[in-house]
């Protein structure tokens, strides 16, 4: 048993106050979950925190909160390792972000992650005709979209999207994972008006910044961030889908500099995207106007030394041998016949697919009197 | 008043499943739920659904291991019902997005099970009611226009009119505290069990038996209540259901000694045997001293002699569990499991087509017995039950309110819940904390009325049930306000819990012999002559417990001695 100090966010609408800190002392073991130490606060000393929990085993998606201000499920967070993340090992626990508070840790979910989930058209639209029987399907097609489908609805996600910050109406990381558990399912007969509908969307595919911080939060592996990357992948490569938001031609020329030049002209990404993907580009009308309109930027830019006019016009100079690296990886994975995407869910890493060595097992099988080891 | 034709309570597979049977049919459908649908604990059923889809099986052979898994107090034509309709209705969720888990041919995969004479259990890795009750909810959000979604909604009563009739129920928004009375020519109840009685349990935190004893209390008999699951391998540390699809992958069991100690209890089946059986035979090793880890209270599930792609790919739930919870890498070492309360075979007695005596009300999944599961309920039949028996009550409600007049549910119990609600609130701090008394309901059922019972042990529980009763009516709440008060909620459901357990030990009592999940130390045997009948608990106007016997159904499969 070890003591915990949880400082806990709490709000009431009702008394006109605004959110205030609440600390309460619990005792647990210390690989207890921070649910566990919720728990015990509301059973023994204040039934009036507000959080909501069900299954207690991160499978039900309940609990999402902010615990030392990083998203994911109380059940799933231990109170030691959430008080070792904290400077002085009070574990502070928020409601999520990105969605209005109810009370305490309860947010609205409804009114930002399940409107997004609806946006996406979240069901199977069926390949007909419908078979008798099952579709019979590739094996590897199933457990892949598995992945996706393992997604809880936690919000996690949605919490801390950089993206959604800035642009609350971003259909974001949940709602796109999801949309992949559809376009990557070979049942359904939409793929590409959705990946159309979901490239033409200002607040779609091409809204993610790539922060990572949606794959960081998701506690069950969906990486919803990949999905979308994924998503942005179909569309483009196999479905040719270019959108009027320029995020396809803005992905290929970043492709294409960086494998002109091993790292990315930034001077020349801009005309690229909206010109297209050649160094003509930016005599496209469409480059011109775009340049007009981003003057205020590239000013900001230029005044705050983020861009040189000499870095402008010249790309950046790397050695001839990491260039010739950086082209090798690319002809590498051009000249692949199919793409491979890792799919974390399925595949773990190299080592953990390795088979069981035989001596690992009989070491590991248990006898009398060896129980020790094994028991916390 | 809103008003519609039916009216289900509860969102997990039988509740969706019914909203959307009785949708297809034309019906006017809301569906009400004290957690968000996806939330429902139909989410943590691992395993998977036994459906005869193998060309080479047959329903037939299906319902005979289901009879048998039952002890044979299953009624048989509710089983032979369920396993003919159940391949149907997994290529139903086939088609509607379940993403099952395919063979090299492409074709729906198929897994062992507990007492199944064949490989028979679709699945998607080992979340499977996951996998199930997302796709479910996809097509609630579908279906959005023709189905009302009431989510965070908490049932108080169930609105009885003069004729006894169910004609719809008082709700609480837990968003805003306001009750709001329903109205609808029929209530489906789909609210899931009663885990939360026992501590520790599989179950989740809102299976408080609401359905079970709100049905109980508006005058519908239970039936069945005795019959408690105790899951084979739920985690030592914490209770933690770890999924039958790890033996029927090929773990085994081992006691202190390293032995599979299954091959004296079930030479054929070994750790495939049902669960009532594997569960006995792990309590028996543990009270004879064969037990592992400090205690001694515990038994080895060794999953490492299962290839470790394989428990990546199809057991991936349990190896986080595992490790989050456990501290164990399941596919490197033996977890330490124990027999864990995870089912209530028990319910709201209905019949085939979801309805109980009551008229307009019916009941679907785990809250009702139909009764499929008898004695012993087996492995991933409880999603197939949920499935099966939301469809047909959904189907049947539907067809009911064809010509029928809207009734208009009565304000009165909406008046009563009201003042209950109030009382609650007034109470003085010197009761004891609601806490307290769930806890101690908890430790007791599962002291006393767990893998073996005897009289002295269920008469004991008995009396402190009845105490319990009495403390919860002066039971103490912090919270005093409207929003989200889940303070005021969690008092209502411990006197649903004291309910359902008051019916759990009194059938437990009543029941003098081992049959199933019940095993009476002091009637060890099975007694066919005086017991193959079903057990029914009803209020009957009293405040205390009556009880009464209904015949098992018996088609095909006379009762014989049951081996594994």
């Amino acid at each position: 048993m070890a003591e915990f100090t949880l400082k806990i966010r709490r709000y009431d609408p009702q008394s006109g106050e605004a959110p205030y800190w609440d600390e309460h002392t619990i005792e647990l073991e210390p690989h207890r979950s921070v649910l566990e130490g919720l728990l015990q606060a509301k059973a023994k000393t204040d039934g009036s925190i507000g959080v909501r929990c069900s299954c207690r085993a991160a499978i039900c998606g309940s609990c999402g909160v902010r615990i030392n201000g990083q998203p994911g499920l109380a059940c799933h967070t231990h109170l030691d390792a959430a008080a070792a993340r904290s400077e002085d090992g009070v574990i502070t626990v928020e409601p999520m972000g990105n969605m209005p508070v109810i009370r305490d840790l309860i947010v609205d979910m409804d009114a930002v992650h399940w409107k997004k989930i609806q946006r996406v058209t979240p069901w199977l639209i069926n390949k007909t005709p419908i078979p008798e029987r099952e579709y019979i399907v590739p094996r590897e097609s199933m457990v892949d979209v598995t992945q996706t489908a393992a997604c809880i609805q936690c919000g996690a996600c949605v919490s801390d999207c950089l993206t959604m910050e800035v642009d609350p109406l971003f259909v974001g990381p949940a709602a796109l994972a999801k949309a992949y558990r559809f376009v990557g399912d070979p049942r359904d007969a939409e793929h590409e008006s959705r990946l159309k509908d979901l490239s033409e969307d200002p607040h779609g595919i091409y809204d993610c910044t790539h922060c990572f911080k949606c794959i960081e939060a998701c506690p069950k592996g969906v990486a919803p961030m990949n999905q979308i990357m994924r998503l942005r992948r179909i569309a483009g490569s196999d479905h040719h889908i270019v959108d009027r938001n320029n995020g396809h031609r803005h992905e290929a020329a970043f492709g294409t500099l960086v494998k002109d030049h091993g790292l990315l002209w930034e001077a020349e990404l801009l005309p690229r995207s909206y010109g297209g993907d050649s160094w003509f580009g930016k005599f496209a009308p469409a480059a011109g106007l775009e340049l007009v309109a981003s003057l205020p930027a590239i000013t900001k830019a230029l005044l705050r030394g983020k861009v040189t006019p000499m870095g402008a016009l010249k790309p950046h100079k790397i050695p001839k041998e990491d260039l010739a690296a950086v082209q090798r990886i690319y002809d590498v994975i051009e000249s692949r016949d199919e793409r491979i995407e890792l799919n974390l869910y399925i595949t773990g890493t190299d080592a953990e697919n390795a088979e069981n060595p035989v001596e690992t097992v009989a070491a590991a099988a248990p006898s009398a009197g060896d129980e020790e080891g094994l028991t916390r | 008043m809103p008003a519609y034709d039916v009216l289900i309570i509860g969102a997990g597979l039988a509740g969706q499943r019914a909203a959307l049977a009785a949708a297809q049919k034309g019906a006017s459908v809301a569906i009400m739920s004290k957690v968000h649908p996806v939330r429902s604990h139909s989410v943590a059923a691992a395993g998977g659904i036994n459906a005869a889809v193998n060309p080479a099986d047959d329903w037939r052979s299906h319902a005979y291991d289901t009879v048998k898994g039952s002890d044979f107090l299953g009624d048989q034509d509710a089983i032979e019902i369920m396993c003919r309709e159940a391949p149907l209705e997994v290529m139903h969720l086939e088609h509607i997005g379940v993403t099952f888990h395919r063979n090299e041919k492409g074709e729906i995969d198929l897994r062992a099970f507990g007492g199944a004479s064949m490989k028979r259990t679709a699945y998607v890795a080992d979340i499977t009611g996951q996998a199930l009750l997302h796709v479910l909810y996809e097509q609630m959000m579908k279906f959005h226009e023709v189905i009302d979604r009431y989510e965070e909604w908490f049932v108080t009563s169930l609105v009885i009119d003069d004729n006894g009739h169910c004609v719809g129920v008082v709700s609480r928004d837990i968003r805003d505290g306001k009750l709001q009375t329903f109205s609808a020519k029929s209530v489906i109840l789909a609210s899931g069990g009663a885990g939360q009685c026992f501590k520790p349990t599989t179950n989740a935190l809102i299976c408080t038996g609401d359905g079970i004893a709100q049905a109980y209390k508006a005058g519908a008999p239970l039936m069945d209540m005795e019959m408690i699951q105790y899951h084979p391998t739920t985690l030592a540390e914490n209770g933690f259901l770890i999924t039958e699809g790890a033996r029927g992958e090929g773990a085994h069991l081992l006691n202190s000694k390293g032995e599979r100690f299954m091959e004296k209890y079930a030479p054929n089946k070994m750790e495939l045997a049902s669960r009532d059986v594997v569960s006995r035979a792990e309590q028996t090793e543990i009270l004879e001293g064969r037990g592992v880890g400090p205690e001694g209270s515990g038994i080895w599930l060794d999953i490492t002699v299962v290839p470790k792609r394989r428990t990546l790919e199809a057991l991936r739930e349990i190896v986080n569990i595992g490790k989050d919870f456990a501290g164990v890498d399941i596919t490197r070492e033996p977890i330490m499991i124990q027999p864990g309360m995870h089912y209530i075979m028990g319910g709201v007695k209905t019949d085939v087509n979801g309805a109980t005596p009551i008229p307009g009300l019916y009941a679907a999944g785990e809250v009702a017995c139909v009764s499929v599961h008898g004695g012993n309920r087996l492995g991933a039949n409880s999603l197939l039950d949920t499935l099966i028996f939301g469809r047909r009550s959904g189907e049947h409600a539907a067809e009911r309110a064809v010509g029928m007049p809207m009734p208009t549910a009565s304000l009165d119990a909406q008046r009563r819940d009201e003042e209950q609600t109030a009382e609650i609130l007034s109470r003085p701090k010197t009761g004891r904390r609601v806490s307290e008394i769930k806890e101690e309901l908890g430790t007791t059922m599962n002291r006393y009325v767990a893998v073996f019972r005897e009289e002295a042990g269920l008469q004991t529980a008995h009396e402190i049930v009845r105490r319990l009763k009495e403390e919860a009516k002066t039971a103490y709440v912090d919270d005093k306000g409207t929003v989200f008060n889940q303070d005021v909620l969690g008092a209502i459901e411990l006197d649903y819990m004291l309910t359902c357990a008051e019916a759990i030990v009194v059938a437990a009592i009543e029941r003098k012999e081992s049959r199933g999940a019940q095993f009476r130390t002091d009637y060890p045997e099975r007694n066919d002559a005086e017991w193959l009948k079903h057990i029914d608990v009803s209020r009957n106007g009293a405040e205390t417990p009556h009880l009464s016997y209904s015949p098992v159904t018996i088609t095909q499969w006379q009762p014989e001695e049951r081996k594994y």
